[in-house]
């Protein structure tokens, strides 16, 4: 239903858009509000922070495997350089000798401010994308999987072997540096008078997310989507292939860093075999889950996944007495046998996800088409 | 006589002991348009995919305006399998990738259509204009490069107007018809801004209506682009109608050149393709 020459706008923010982000402030203030109301101990505030910890890595990985047709298995190894990046460079100098008792305090004696080291994981998880990137996205994209795949399984050795424990407390845990609580504000009695332990990974999330949008709808997005749609087709159009899988790589595996540093915030303490092959596996159940193609089915399916193996579910997991009756099959570790039968059915019978290729405006749009009101374009 | 564009040396692609294209040499110049026909499997796609980079040559050289393009000759296991001739000529090694060569102002089209399949009409043609972004990747994403965003939104719908796609361009590229299809595949290659346009079978799949449209097209766009055109095809209404000058090649040689009334009358070429079946 075009009329005219609609399209050559650069997209201004029509109703819609303007909508979505109404919508996300809203979540954002009630995510604040709560936090100043209800119990910190709450297993709701426990959900929304390792929700929205999954939710980066979840759509960093649909960057590359959902927008630019890559298909890579070494999140929870970029999540690891993320986390250690993180925890090695804010561990405060006073804690060092305690935390790294067997190596006489570490080698490394001075700590970064909280956001910078964060960026740094993300730099870090990016320089390792880049050294696998240059040999792999050479070859054709089955290559990638096996060669992530293994280089996560190889670092996850890596960072518990002794010789290099000056730098990683070897299969020790990395403790006391700056969490997600330490973003509170506290009175000189140490009484918390803001409580910010949520809004932070948020705000943390939301940025980041953003610019990965923002990157999706610019000329390198389009470049990504015609290298997924068609290789050959984009290569002869011009696109270089090798940098442009390269800058996805990187860009993904950059976010997967900062997705690993809010889950070392998020868990307290870092340890390398927490990194498992199963982690991955998790982030991709998400992403397909929520849609392969769709940031706010990855955002979504994280907070939703992240809800059902930690809280919803948990009742499943005890003994319960009704009346006298013992209700059958409830004890411990049932609740994984609920959840894997749910997570077959998804996959199934929602072979594209919550919200296929769809994203939270398209939904306002929609809706507005339906009402037979639509006055602009879609 | 006009400047030399497109010239092919010598040209051999061997897979393996299937010799695709033996020892071709052709010219195409400024502003011609030149067909290269014969039947199916003569090897004309291999010879487009050599010249724009898919397949580095086994033998041979290809240079764009007197520039070397791709230059090989065989080496290891394909040095004793070699079938043809001009062993030796051509010891230097260049190679390109497909992206490069279109950014030598080279474009091309795919016999079976190969659109960006889940993107809009208007996205297809636009993603070609990437390769001509100034921004970096940091303002790019960031979108600091509204006024060159704005300018590959104008360029792209002035070309889709010119092509007659306009009130296509919200459409997903693969729900149009057949000829349509073809037709935004050339607004895309059109997109990179060529000089030189490869167009592999324009006509397949089209009614003679539409591949009547297509010939005053391919005219239109030559002369408003200034393009200089190889085309292959077997529509031989189409070939005789627009090309200049016609190539044709059988079991990946060359078996004649010549204007269209020469073509038509060499007895090679009735012959080869009479031995198979008319189409
Ligand atoms: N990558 C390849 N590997 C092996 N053989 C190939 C390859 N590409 C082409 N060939 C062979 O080269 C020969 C020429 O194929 P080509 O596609 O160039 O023919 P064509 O003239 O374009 O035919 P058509 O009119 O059917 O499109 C065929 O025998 C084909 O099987
Ligand atoms: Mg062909």
């Amino acid at each position: 239903m075009t009329n005219g020459k609609p399209a050559v706008r650069v997209k201004k923010l029509d109703r819609a858009t303007l909508l979505t982000i109404i919508v996300i402030a809203l979540v954002y203030v009630l995510a604040f509000v709560l936090e100043q109301v209800m119990p910190s101990t709450s297993m709701l505030f426990t959900v929304l922070k390792k929700g929205a910890t999954y939710a980066l890595v979840a759509v960093s990985m649909n960057l590359l495997n959902g927008f630019t047709g890559l298909f890579s298995l070494g999140q929870a190894g970029f999540m690891l350089i993320g986390a250690y990046t993180y925890a090695i460079f804010t561990i405060p100098v006073a804690q060092r000798l305690s935390v790294y008792q067997y190596y006489d305090g570490g080698l490394i004696q001075f700590s970064l401010p909280v956001l910078v080291a964060v960026a740094l994981a993300g730099v870090f998880a990016a320089l390792f994308a880049f050294l696998i990137g240059l040999p792999v996205l050479r070859l054709k994209s089955d290559y990638l999987a096996i060669a992530t795949l293994g280089f996560a399984e190889i670092i996850r050795a890596i960072f518990q072997w002794d010789k290099i424990g000056l730098l990683t407390n070897g299969s020790n845990l990395l403790r006391l540096f700056p969490t997600f609580n330490d973003f509170n504000i506290r009175n000189a009695q140490g009484e918390v008078v803001l409580h910010l332990s949520t809004l932070v990974p948020f705000l943390i999330t939301g940025v980041c997310v953003a610019f990965i949008v923002l990157l999706i709808n610019s000329s390198f997005g389009r470049a990504f989507k015609a290298i997924r749609d068609d290789e050959t087709a984009a290569e002869a159009m011009g696109i270089n292939l090798a940098r442009h899988k390269m800058l996805a790589f990187c860009t993904s595996s950059f976010f997967a860093g900062v997705g690993g540093a809010m889950l070392a915030m998020y868990a307290n303490s870092v340890q390398a075999k927490s990194f498992t092959t199963a982690m991955t596996y998790e982030i991709l159940l998400m992403v397909v889950i929520g849609g392969i193609g769709s940031i706010t089915g990855s955002v979504m399916s994280s907070f939703l996944f992240v809800a059902c193996s930690e809280w919803w579910l948990r009742f499943l997991d005890q003994e319960q007495v009704w009346n006298g009756w013992k209700v059958p099959l409830l004890r411990n570790g049932f609740r994984l046998v609920v959840f894997s039968v749910i997570i077959m059915a998804v996959v199934l019978f929602f072979r594209k996800g919550i919200m296929g290729t769809q994203e939270l405006p398209d939904l306002f749009r929609k809706r507005r088409k339906l009402n037979g009101k639509e006055g602009g374009r879609s | 006589m006009s400047e030399n564009v497109l010239h092919l040396e010598n040209v051999t692609m061997q897979f393996g002991g299937v010799v695709a294209v033996n020892d071709v040499s052709m010219d195409v110049n400024e502003g011609e348009i030149v067909a290269l026909i014969g039947p199916n499997g003569a090897g004309k796609t291999t010879v487009f995919n050599v010249i724009t980079g898919v397949y580095a040559p086994t033998n041979g050289r290809v240079s764009l305006r007197g520039r070397v393009i791709a230059e090989d000759h065989p080496r290891g296991k394909m040095r004793k399998m070699y079938a043809a001739g001009h062993l030796g000529e051509y010891p230097r090694s260049v190679n390109n990738t497909p992206d490069r060569i279109t950014r030598l102002n080279m474009a091309r089209t795919f016999q079976n259509i190969r659109l960006f399949k889940s993107m809009t009409v208007f996205d297809n043609v636009l993603v070609a204009k990437h390769m001509h972004l100034k921004a970096n990747f940091f303002s790019t994403a960031l979108h600091l490069n509204a006024r060159e965003e704005r300018r590959m939104r104008e360029e792209t719908m002035e070309l889709l107007r010119i092509v007659g796609l306009e009130n296509e361009c919200d459409e997903i590229a693969t729900s149009l018809p057949y000829g349509q299809q073809r037709r935004l595949e050339i607004a895309r290659a059109l997109s990179t801004n060529p000089s030189m346009l490869l167009l592999d079978e324009p006509a397949a799949g089209m009614n003679p209506q539409e591949t009547e449209d297509l010939s005053a097209f391919i005219r239109e766009i030559k002369d408003r682009f200034g393009l200089t055109v190889l085309l292959i095809e077997h529509d031989m209404n189409l070939v005789m109608d627009i090309s200049d000058r016609i190539y044709v090649l059988n079991f990946g040689a060359l078996i004649a050149e010549g204007t269209p009334a020469e073509i038509q009358s060499n007895p090679d070429v009735i012959t080869a393709y009479l031995g198979v079946a008319e189409e």
